[in-house]
């Protein structure tokens, strides 16, 4: 019996952990759909964080501290946006450097509104909303249906965001902006308004999932809160074959092997505590080497358009 | 891929350090700081005084230009190691493996086999992105970034675990010994002979990229990788195999001269991301390795003075990564507009990845 309920609470930890990196993966196909690689993806996550945890500060609400959220990643990826693709930077170096600034930023606003010791901040948390029925499933109900709404609100924004990618006239144009820009252009396509859109829409999803890790779970915001989840994202996009359903998926995944440390633990498997943080990366790391030669990007991924010219 | 091109280097990087100090007083006044007041400490911090530039500046220059070295290197060949900060640290732990472990060399011997073992470190971390992709095919720039993340955790396991000092107190391992410490370069002062290492590394490498022929391979690959091969005759995977060690080796270097002249032991948090940083560093620079002493000398001194900036006007020392990321984007946005709206400065300019493509 310990040993189910030590599964049950893994399986639920791979869930809670999966989540953000879920909500930020999914963004991030949408954009990669349109020709655009967006490394500040990390920089997103840290600003949705701490503009969710003013936000709900400011509100006295959990709820509107995730909308409040969103913007902030939204407003790091408009940066990003305008850059990358409205000046037409390299866009591996610009998003190097959104993610610097992201990070360098919130740490200088959370130092100066809070103090450089920082007492451990209180926000108000996302509660666990239970559905019924659906919750009662043996062994993985509880885990996934027992879970704040930022989940609900993944578990939705997986097959929407395939509905639109695949099933829509705006999907189609996006996809085609990400395989042949020009050809798109010649067909009427606005390219680069479709790219800058597409990376809003990834940077207000990351900034739900920095929200997610400030509000949902924590209660609190630290300073390099996201820990390289941007990365992993991105990672993740590729091993989900930019399908934003098996991006999901993929993503529970690796909630999962950072998940295991807690079930290994109750095994009484005593592996020291840094060596369990290697884990995702490590992971990611041996799954992208097995995997990318069977997926293909989109064509013009990291390409700026218009073409330069001298 | 685009970068910053040779010709106007200077230029751009003139243009761009004035927005950065632009939109970086922008930033502070929005935050109800006092920018001239903020300025005045930070140049008070750096570069005010014997002890401030001997023992914090020039000392915090050290790694920074050499793993901007190590980015500037693999960005000429058209690699994309954002890995500088986990190669870093591979170095740093190898280094101090030596250190610890080299008991019984004279001096001069095992200082050398402290900095040769550091470098071989960092490449050793290079080398798993950097098979990664010529073997599978997996681009680099993840790879390396999930390389640095292993990395800190791992020199975190260390200092925590088998190599914790014997009183097991602090997270950090026993100091190496005295005949594996590079010696100070002036009396007093907290700078050291890594200072010398990394000016003689900056000339060797502006002339191996300018005037060998192997240089010249790299800057081919960087510029065309396909036009390399058809009309060079060279193997682009391999220059660029060899460009990638190089750089992680150049990266491990700067954790191991970091040890051996500053830190003696390895501890959590070894490095403020200077890897990251390393990047701003060889942009600004132009990729050129002569103006990576330079700029690196100028964020050696943003970060030493960060502190007295804190204590004299309040303002956080995380801010100064904000700062390096507004100087990325600048020399990338200066560069673009001149290349893009501004014909009369367009002579000169040499041929790109994209237009060679295209």
């Amino acid at each position: 019996m310990i040993e189910l309920a030590a599964l049950a609470t893994f399986l639920e930890a791979s869930v809670r952990l999966g989540v953000p990196l879920g909500l930020a993966a999914i963004g991030e196909t949408v954009t990669e759909r349109s020709g655009v690689i967006n490394i500040g993806l990390e920089g997103s996550i840290i600003a949705g964080a701490l503009a969710g945890a003013l936000g709900a500060l400011a509100f006295g609400s959990a709820g509107a501290g995730v909308v409040v959220g969103a913007g902030g990643g939204l407003v790091v990826a408009l940066v990003f946006a305008v850059f990358a693709v409205g000046l037409g930077t390299d866009q591996i170096i610009t998003g190097t450097a959104v993610t610097l600034g992201g990070l360098g930023f919130t740490g200088a606003v959370y130092q100066a509104r809070f103090g450089v010791t920082g007492t451990a901040l209180s926000l108000p948390t996302l509660p666990v909303m239970e559905i019924p029925l659906l919750s009662r499933i043996p062994l993985v109900g509880h885990a996934l249906f027992a879970q704040a709404p930022t989940a609900y609100f993944a578990y939705l924004a997986a097959p929407a965001a395939w509905y639109f990618l695949f099933r829509t006239e705006w999907g189609l144009e996006l996809r085609a902006v990400g395989e042949e820009p020009s050809a798109a252009a010649a067909a009427g396509v606005r390219v680069r308004w479709t790219r800058i859109w597409a990376a809003l829409f990834g940077g207000a999803m990351a900034g739900v999932a920095g929200a997610h890790l400030a509000l949902a779970h924590a209660g609190t915001f630290s300073e390099n809160m996201s820990a390289g989840r941007g990365f992993i994202a991105i990672a993740v996009v590729v091993l989900g074959r930019w399908n934003p359903v098996l991006v999901f998926l993929a993503a529970l995944f690796f909630g999962a092997a950072s998940a295991a440390q807690f079930f290994l633990q109750t095994l009484g498997l005593d592996l020291p505590y840094q060596l369990f943080l290697t884990l995702p990366y490590l992971l990611t790391l041996a799954a992208l080497a097995g995997w990318v030669g069977k997926s293909r990007a989109p064509a013009a991924l990291a390409r700026p358009w218009p073409p330069a010219e001298g | 891929m685009r970068l910053p091109e040779q010709t106007h280097a200077g230029l751009v990087a003139a243009a761009a350090l004035a927005v950065t100090a632009v939109l970086a007083g922008v930033s502070l006044k929005l935050g109800g700081f006092d920018p001239f007041q903020a300025g005045a400490a930070m140049v008070r911090g750096s570069l005010g005084g014997r002890s401030a530039l001997l023992s914090v500046t020039l000392v915090r220059s050290v790694p920074l230009i050499l793993t901007g070295l190590a980015v500037a290197l693999a960005f000429r060949a058209g690699v994309w190691n954002i890995g500088a900060e986990g190669q870093l640290y591979a170095g740093a732990v190898a280094a101090v493996w030596v250190g610890l472990e080299g008991g019984g060399l004279p001096a001069p011997i095992l200082i050398v086999a402290v900095l040769l073992a550091a470098g071989v470190g960092g490449a050793a971390w290079a080398l798993v992105p950097a098979l990664m992709r010529f073997r599978m095919g997996v681009g680099e720039v993840i790879t390396t970034i999930l390389m640095n993340f292993v990395a800190i955790y791992l020199a975190a396991w260390l200092v925590h675990g088998p190599l914790q000092e014997s009183r097991g107190v602090f997270p950090q391992t026993e100091q190496i010994v005295g005949a594996a410490r590079l010696p100070p370069l002036v009396e007093g002062a907290r700078l050291h002979w890594g200072f010398v290492l990394a000016v003689v590394l900056a000339v060797v490498l502006w002339a191996f990229v300018r005037w060998t022929v192997p240089g010249f391979r790299i800057r081919a690959v960087g510029a065309s990788p396909e036009a390399a091969r058809i009309a060079g005759r060279i193997n682009p995977d391999k220059v660029a195999l060899r460009a990638f060690l190089v750089s992680g080796a150049l990266a491990g270097l700067a954790g191991g001269v970091e040890v051996a002249g500053v830190t003696f032991a390895l501890y959590e948090g070894l490095s403020p991301g200077w890897g990251y940083t390393a990047i701003a560093v060889a942009l600004l620079a132009g990729l050129n390795p002569l103006g990576v002493l330079f700029t690196g000398f100028l964020f050696g001194a943003l970060q030493g003075g960060a502190g007295a900036m804190q204590r004299e006007a309040g303002i956080p020392s995380a801010w100064v990564g904000a700062v390096e990321a507004l100087a990325i984007l600048s020399v990338l946005a200066v560069d673009q507009i001149r290349r893009r709206r501004i014909p009369i400065l367009r002579a000169g300019t040499v041929v790109t990845q994209e237009q060679a493509d295209d």
